[in-house]
Formats: structure tokens, C-alpha cells, sequence
């Protein structure tokens, strides 16, 4: 019980598992132990699977037990609930899946189990990965394990919450505009927000298509390379993931920036942030200069744009995305007098408030006669962005910004301003507009001992960039995040 | 009604399957006649989180029938969302092609007729695109098998260039000709795998202006095709006629009554929402994938007419019968080797061969004898070896028995006589019992002949060979 092996990295885990001087299982119950104690005031699950958890834990050991097991065999994690789980139920943090049972495993799933990673549980999430605070959970909002007064971040909230209060080792997220970066930095550990196209989509919910990405949240820089390094890469399944080679990633964490050129864009230091997420990213900055970098300013100027076009764009895939929730193959059905109704009483019941508004948004973006001077439009400023992005790389290797104006937020502050909800992103927003890649790193705490999140932004398929850069910021010590209150 | 003073305007838009083993965007099965929801995965049931992955025998042969069809192909194209709500469609939208269709332009030859000269029609484009499931509805209960769902079509939109609904039959059969030919197509309408949505308008004969248009949906044979646009030609004559007004409206055609009848506005007023599909990359067909498709094609329904007109010295009518079908003009080249008469192979099979297929109700294939045979047959009545009645009668024993042309030939005892000396003994017995008709003969009444003709034959069992016969008794008579 008071091994608290669930605190290990998992570098450090996987090491002492395949040096058997821990059990899988042992690792495993400590999990389910601190998430059995942490959860009634967290609420980072919807649903823990500890037969299942234990069941993969016992496979596990067998296999450690025979020698050569991958890295994350044996390593407990959390699992958004949007990644299609076969024979564990799905909801996507919706009343609409509220039973729903895939019969079959999303193309990450398959090779994490392949692998022989352990799934603890399914990680609370706003609706559908709509929302910016896990607010919109059709189950309860998720706690930030540093104040549970306040939100974890979303939409990927359940998986930052639980590896920052050390319920699992690490843990899949999504991310559509910011949803796995914002949650990383308000609850202070680190989550990346690979290239797109970079990981199979294949049985992760779609909300929006060209935007949505998966990727990993972890206690250190070196667990989040282990963990992409087995959800990149090549699927037949999915059309749109890149055929490119998988490079080893942890071998780009040397430590050595010398030479690295980073980009510090004008229009990410804006009026209204709070002063301390500014004080401690260009203190960040500092750090990297003396390891040898160099710093410049660069500017992004059609930023400002970047939030107006994803809420057309993102709505827009959404409107078509969702509407096979129409209650007749699976999920909730709510029956009615004919098809027309059965769909309005279906999708009324099973929809939150914030689902049903993107949706409509979407599909007036979309409607005849619009479709130009939104959705086209949008498309348009995208290539603006992406355009931006192309131009600054010929000045620098890396782009350093803040992830978020602020530090956590209150529960319920923002949930009736939407738009001001909608600005918590207004800084990752951009890169998956453009597809770049991002990794939200730990680098304060303002006075409240928030965490703040420092984003790390690099050319397409440059994630060693950002590991790299991120590993040699870990390695001075410069900053060295709190354990959590919870 | 004066409905000679007016000329239709029709314009046809095909939904075809496409003859793929697997559906457009997953691995299952396309085979017609499995139990409700066999044929289904989480794919193209629409799960959560499902992506399609584009089916590269579907695109090759959407570039075959576009090729055959002097479309320009397009090097890129991309595949659009068309959102609506329906339980057989299982993701709330259809993967289609809106404004960059696989294949543009061109155009489809329609044959000279006892009406009209050869005619050419049109095309808009050809796109691809799935299908949707199928609801099936009880007293209590609707039910949807998805079997269908996703399996690939292509839809083929002509322009407005048919002027009757004969013209809207023949370009139809010219249509799945073509599709067979490039193996695109089965053509099988009765399994679903045929669809028809036609435009139709009418006008003053001589204008230019389009009239208002209505569109007949859902057609699912070219009789019903035929007969609705017949009414509705009808239909808006007599309106015009009337002193009314056509108005634009989606219809349907009701077999049973032979009449069309408005959709209810919720059936078909939709705004799809058309938007380009994030799940798929740009469909990009490089000129070398071009070219091999076009390597590939087989000889087309036009070339072969050509061919069998000019090579063979058929007639255009003999040449139109025979290409209709892929395979009655493949049946018909297999049966050429080694004969001479290919005018008479021709016949053969336009007659007989043709009459026994139609009359089996079986697939031509299934029901006719093996063209091998059917050539030995010719070929012996070629060589001499059996009468044209002989063959005849072989013939529809060989459909009976199965048995080949030698065999039934034998046991039929249908070989022809030619010896001679056998048929020039006949001739003498003849001769020697109508002494008067062969006193006539020779004094002028040339007619006669035939009746010695008939009565050696007769004499011979109707087995002798009659060119032998005709040579033998003109020498007696005239000698």
C-alpha cells in the first residue's frame, strides 16, 4: 500500500518491471489503490476498469516474466473515453453513448494492448472533446488535482487531471484545439500534440476531422517519446496518417540545444494575459539561452484570425460528424411517432448545451448560400496560418509561447461566456489549424501554486525538435512542478 | 392533345453499382443475397470513430466506363460529405463527389433506328459514390439491412439531349452495354444494382428555351423509365395545353397505377451541406494510372460494330443485335473459327441462338449451347456434311441433350448424302416414273424442276445433299 509505485515514471517503471524488481500487478493495484482514494474529488474517470486493468496486469507480468516486453509493457494508463475500446464502453463524455459498447479497438488502443500496456480506465472528457475545461461532461466536471476548486482544462481534463495525481503513469488525450495542451498546463504535466497525420485516427470519435489528433500526457518529457513512439506511424485504416517512418524519439533527447534557434512570436504576448504565465515563459527563455540557444522575435500576424476560422471549420466537420447519433444503430434512442421526431427527441435528450450549439453552428456555416462566406473562407484563413508558421521556420527551429492566457480557471466561471471560454485557446488553436505539432511543458506556478504551461511549437514531423528542447528544459531543474494538493 | 407540336427534354442521372469484390470504404462484401446485416462492420455501419479508406478497384472502374465513354478524366479529384438524415444511412451523410467529379464531359453513340439517324448524347459526368442500406418496413416495425450500405455506385448524368422516352430506352441499353463491356457493370436490375432519375421537360418543337422541369426519382428499370416518362411527357402536354403551368417538382413513379405522383416535400427538401471529405486525401489518377486503365480496355460496343462491318461484312443492323451484348458478340466470335460464312454464323445466332436464350428466362451464358459447337455445326453445313434444316434440328437437341454437334448429329442420323451414284439412282427411278412431267419439262416448263427436286429428295429421306441433286438432274434432263 505505501509502495506508491503509481508516483515511478515510467521510464523508471518500465526499467524496474523488466528488471523484476516490481510486478506489473503490484504497479497496477497501486494505481487502482489511488484512484479508489483520489476519485471522489477528482472525478478524472468515468469509467475504471480495474478487472480489466488487473486481467492485462497478470498478462503483462507473464510476459516481463519471459523477457524482451516492449517499454510499455506493464505500464498502467489512463485512456480518454473517446478512443473506441472494444468490449469497454465508450461515451465520449455524452449521454448519447452512455452504454454504447464498441466491438472493436481504436488502431492506438490495438498497439498499446499490443505493446502490453494496461488500461485503467476510460478519462473524463468534455462532450464529444467539445469544451476547454471538461465542464461539459455529461458525468460531472473533472477537479484540478492542485485546487479542486478549479478546472483540470479540457476537453482532454480526466487524463491531465489523473496523471497529475499520479492515478495512472500516463494517459491518451485528444486534441482538436488545444485539448490536450491547455490540460497539460493547468494541471501542470506535459502533453503532446503530435504533427497531424501523425497518429492513426482510426476509432478515436470524430469531432472535427482535419483537426483532431491524438497524443500522450505524461509526468516527464522521456515518458511522453516512449509513449508516441508506439501510437505513430503508418495505418491502413486511416487515410489521412502518414506513411513516414517512426523515428526512436527518445534518442533525440541528448540534452544539447546549442545552436537552437527559437521563435518568440509578438502576437502570443498579449494585453490582458496574466503577468505571471508571461514572467515565467520568458524566464523559460532565458534558461534556453544560457544552454545555448539564441531567441528571436518572430511574428504570426494572421493569429488573431486563427480562433474566428476554427469555430467554422471545427463546427462545421462536427455538424456531419455527429449525426450518426441519430438513435437508430447504437447509443440512446428516444422513440417517437415517426423518423423525423425519433431523431429530434434522440438528439435533444442526448446532446449537452455546448454539443448542440457547435452543431448548429456548424450546420448554418455549411447551409446554402453560406457556405463561401464562412466555411470557405475559413479554409482560406487557414492557409494564411499555416502560411505564417512556414515563413517564421526560416527564421528559427522552434517556436516558445505560453499554452494558455492563465493559469486553471474556477469551476463555473466561464461557463456562461462561451466566447470567453472559447479564448482559453486562443494560443494552440493555431497549430492545429496549420497541423503542427505542440507540447505543453511545465514551467511555473503563479501565486495560487497553479501550474503554467510553456508550449513548444515545431515544423511539421519535428517532434524531436520539441522533445529534445523540452528534455534539456527538464534536465536544468530550472523548474520542478509541485505534487498536487489532492 | 396535340402532341405533335411539342418535343420532351430529357436528361437521365444513373446510379449504377459498381462490380467491386469489397464496398467503396471498407473490406466487406458486396455480394447480393446474404442475411440482413451480414455483410457489415463498424465501418459502414457508421460507428464512432470508423474512417473509410478509398476501394482502388472502384476508381479503376470509374475511369473504365468513363474512358469508354469519351470522358476527360480528371488527374485530381476530391470526395465530398452530402448530409441528410435517413435510417439507412448510417453515417448522417454520403460520401460522394460534388463539384469535382472522376470524370467529365463525353458522351455515348446512340444507333440509327427505323425512327431516326444515329444520334450522340451527351454526358455532364460521371462521380463516384456509396450506397446506402436498405429499410425495410413491417406493420410494427421498420427494419434497415445495411448489406448495401457503402457499396460503391457510380452515377452517370447525361445532359438534356433525349427527346422521347423511346430515346431515353436506347440510350439506357447503350449505356449498360458499355458498362458490361467494361466489366464495370452486371447490369442486374432486379438486384438493386440500377437506378434512374430523370429530367423532364417539355417545349414548343423548334424552341430553345427549356421548359420547367420535373424529376421522376428512384426508377429501377428501363420499362418503368420508359412508361414514366411517357406519362410525364403526357402529364405536362396536356397542362401546357391547358393553359397551366409545369411546376419544378420531384416525382414518383407508381408502376402499379402508371401514373407519377409529388413526393411529399419532406421526402426530398434537403439542403445537403455539401462539404469536402476530411477522412478522405484528393483522389489523384497520375497519367501513367491513366494509361494503364486505358492499356487495358477491352474493345468497345462502337469499334466492334465497326469491325464486324467492315472485317466481316455484316450489315449495321446485324452488327447493332449482336454488340448489344458482351456477351452474345463474344458467343458470336467463338463460334468463327474455321468458317467461312460469317453472315451466316451471324444469322445463326441472332435466330436460334438468340431465341433460346430469350426463351429460357436463364442468363444467356447459362442457356445457350458452347459457341464451339454451335461453329461445328455451322461448319458442317458449311461443309455440305448436313442440311440447314439438319442443323436446325441438331441444334435444339444439343440445347436439350448438352451434347456436342458430331454426337447429336449422329445420333440423329442428320448427316447429308452426297455420294453420287446413290442420289443419281434416285434421280433415274424418278425420272422413270414421270415420263409426261419430264416430256413437259423439256418442252419449256422450266418450273418442273423444283418438282423433281422435291420428289428425289423425298425419294432420299431428305438427306441428300441438294446441290448434288440439282447438278445430277439438270444433266439427265438436259441430256
Amino acid at each position: 500500500m505505501a509502495s506508491e509505485l503509481n508516483k515511478l515514471t515510467i521510464a523508471d517503471a518500465s526499467s524496474k518491471l523488466r528488471g523484476r524488481e516490481i510486478t506489473a500487478t503490484q504497479l497496477t493495484r497501486d494505481c487502482l489503490d489511488r484512484i479508489a482514494a483520489a476519485e471522489p474529488r477528482l472525478h478524472a474517470f468515468i469509467t475504471v476498469c480495474e478487472r480489466e486493468a488487473l486481467e492485462q496486469a497478470r498478462a503483462a507480468d507473464a510476459r516481463l516474466a519471459a523477457g524482451n516486453a516492449p517499454a510499455l509493457c506493464g505500464i498502467p494508463l489512463g485512456i480518454k473515453d473517446i478512443y473506441a475500446t472494444r468490449g469497454i464502453r465508450t461515451t465520449c463524455g455524452s449521454r448519447i453513448l452512455e452504454t454504447f459498447v464498441p466491438p472493436f479497438d481504436a488502431t492506438v488502443i490495438e498497439r498499446l494492448r499490443a505493446d502490453g500496456a494496461i488500461f485503467v480506465g476510460k478519462t473524463n472528457m468534455d462532450e464529444f472533446a467539445m469544451g476547454s475545461s471538461t465542464e461539459n461532461s455529461a458525468f460531472g466536471p473533472t477537479m484540478n488535482p492542485h485546487d479542486i476548486g478549479r478546472v483540470a482544462g479540457g476537453s482532454s481534463g480526466g487524463s491531465a487531471a489523473a496523471v497529475a495525481a499520479y492515478e495512472c503513469l500516463g494517459a491518451l488525450g485528444t486534441d482538436t484545439g488545444g485539448s490536450i495542451r491547455e490540460p497539460a498546463s493547468f494541471c501542470g504535466v506535459v502533453g503532446i500534440k503530435p504533427t497531424y497525420s501523425r497518429v492513426s485516427r482510426y476509432g478515436v470519435v470524430a469531432y472535427a476531422s482535419s483537426l483532431d489528433q491524438v497524443g500522450p500526457f505524461a509526468r516527464s518529457v522521456r515518458d511522453a517519446a516512449i509513449i508516441i513512439r508506439t501510437l505513430a506511424g503508418k495505418d491502413a485504416r486511416d487515410s489521412t496518417c502518414s506513411a513516414r517512418p517512426v523515428p526512436d524519439y527518445e534518442r533525440a533527447l541528448t540534452g544539447d540545444v546549442k545552436g537552437l534557434r527559437i521563435g518568440v512570436p509578438r502576437e502570443f504576448f498579449v494585453e490582458g494575459m496574466q503577468p505571471e504565465v508571461e514572467k515565467s515563459v520568458r524566464s523559460a527563455l532565458k534558461n534556453y539561452e544560457s544552454l545555448g540557444a539564441s531567441t528571436v522575435e518572430i511574428s504570426l500576424p494572421h493569429t488573431g484570425y486563427a480562433i474566428a476560422a476554427y469555430y467554422l471549420v471545427a463546427t462545421a466537420e462536427a455538424s456531419a460528424n455527429l449525426a450518426r447519433y441519430d438513435g437508430i444503430r447504437f447509443g440512446l434512442r428516444v422513440n417517437a411517432e415517426d423518423n423525423i421526431a425519433l431523431y429530434e427527441t434522440t438528439r435533444a435528450h442526448g446532446f449537452g448545451a455546448e454539443v448542440k450549439r457547435r452543431i448548429m453552428l456548424g450546420t448554418f456555416a455549411l447551409s446554402a448560400g453560406y457556405y463561401d462566406a464562412y466555411y470557405l473562407k475559413a479554409q482560406k484563413v487557414r492557409t494564411l496560418i499555416r502560411n505564417d508558421f512556414e515563413r517564421a521556420f526560416e527564421k528559427c527551429d522552434l517556436i516558445v509561447t505560453p499554452v494558455a492566457p492563465t493559469t486553471a480557471f474556477k469551476i463555473g466561471e466561464k461557463m456562461n461566456e462561451p466566447l470567453t471560454m472559447y479564448l482559453s485557446d486562443i494560443f494552440t488553436i493555431s497549430l492545429n489549424l496549420a497541423g503542427l505539432p505542440g507540447m505543453s511543458i511545465p514551467c511555473g506556478h503563479d501565486s495560487n501554486n497553479l501550474p503554467i504551461g510553456m508550449q513548444l511549437i515545431a515544423p511539421p514531423f519535428a517532434e524531436e525538435t520539441i522533445l529534445r528542447a523540452g528534455d534539456a528544459f527538464e534536465r536544468t531543474g530550472a523548474f520542478k512542478p509541485r505534487t498536487p494538493a489532492v | 392533345m396535340n402532341r405533335e407540336a411539342y418535343e420532351a427534354v430529357i436528361g437521365l442521372e444513373v446510379h449504377t453499382h459498381l462490380l467491386t469484390r469489397s464496398k467503396l470504404f471498407c473490406g466487406c462484401s458486396t455480394t447480393f443475397g446474404a442475411g440482413p446485416n451480414e455483410n457489415v462492420c463498424p465501418v459502414c455501419m457508421g460507428m464512432p470513430g470508423v474512417l473509410p479508406v478509398l476501394n482502388r478497384r472502384a476508381v479503376e472502374l470509374a475511369i473504365r466506363t468513363g474512358l469508354a465513354a469519351h470522358c476527360a478524366i480528371a488527374p485530381y479529384s476530391i470526395f465530398d460529405r452530402k448530409s441528410y438524415f435517413y435510417p439507412d444511412l448510417p453515417k448522417g451523410y454520403q460520401i460522394s463527389q460534388y463539384e469535382t467529379p472522376i470524370c467529365k464531359g463525353g458522351y455515348i453513340d446512340l444507333p440509327a433506328t427505323e425512327n431516326g439517324e444515329p444520334r450522340r448524347i451527351r454526358l455532364t459526368r460521371i462521380h463516384i459514390e456509396e450506397d446506402a442500406g436498405k429499410n425495410i418496413h413491417g406493420e410494427n416495425a421498420s427494419l434497415v439491412d445495411f448489406n448495401r450500405s457503402g457499396v460503391p455506385l457510380i452515377e452517370i448524368v447525361s445532359e438534356p439531349d433525349l427527346r422521347s422516352a423511346e430515346d431515353a430506352g436506347a440510350y439506357l441499353r447503350q449505356l449498360r452495354a458499355i458498362l458490361r463491356y467494361v466489366d464495370a457493370s452486371d447490369g442486374k436490375m432486379e438486384e438493386g444494382s440500377f437506378r434512374c432519375d430523370c429530367n423532364v421537360s417539355i417545349r414548343k418543337r423548334g424552341a430553345k428555351e427549356y421548359g420547367v422541369r420535373s424529376e421522376i426519382k428512384n426508377l429501377n428499370s428501363f420499362r418503368f423509365v420508359e412508361d414514366a416518362i411517357d406519362y410525364e411527357v403526357g402529364r405536362q402536354i396536356e397542362i401546357v395545353e391547358g393553359g397551366g403551368k409545369v411546376a419544378q417538382e420531384t416525382l414518383l413513379w407508381d408502376p402499379a397505377r402508371k401514373e407519377t405522383r409529388p413526393m411529399r416535400s419532406k421526402e426530398y427538401a434537403n439542403d445537403y451541406r455539401y462539404f469536402p471529405e476530411p477522412d478522405l486525401p484528393p483522389l489523384i489518377v497520375p497519367a501513367e494510372m491513366e494509361e494503364k486503365v486505358r492499356a487495358s480496355m477491352p474493345e468497345l460496343p462502337a469499334d466492334r460494330k465497326t469491325r464486324y462491318v467492315r472485317e466481316l461484312g455484316l450489315t449495321e443492323y446485324e452488327a447493332d443485335v449482336l454488340i448489344a451484348d458482351r456477351d452474345v458478340a463474344d458467343y458470336f466470335e467463338a463460334t468463327l473459327p474455321a468458317l467461312k460464312n460469317r453472315k451466316s454464323a451471324a444469322n445463326w445466332v441472332m435466330t436460334e441462338v438468340l431465341r433460346v436464350a430469350r426463351d429460357s428466362g436463364e442468363s444467356f451464358v447459362e442457356a445457350v449451347p458452347p459457341a464451339a459447337e454451335v461453329g461445328a455445326l455451322l461448319r458442317m453445313v458449311e461443309g455440305q456434311k448436313i442440311s440447314l434444316n439438319a442443323a436446325k434440328t441438331a441444334f435444339a437437341a444439343m440445347v436439350k441433350s448438352g451434347k456436342g454437334a458430331e454426337a447429336t448429329i449422329a445420333a440423329l442420323g442428320l448427316a447429308q448424302v452426297s455420294d453420287e451414284s446413290a442420289i443419281a439412282a434416285a434421280c433415274d427411278k424418278v425420272l422413270a416414273a414421270e415420263p409426261e412431267k419430264v416430256a413437259e419439262y423439256r418442252a419449256g416448263r422450266d418450273k418442273l424442276f423444283g418438282f423433281f427436286v422435291g420428289a428425289v429428295m423425298k425419294a432420299m429421306g431428305g438427306k441428300a445433299n441438294p446441290k448434288v441433286i440439282n447438278d445430277i438432274l439438270r444433266a439427265k434432263l438436259t441430256g
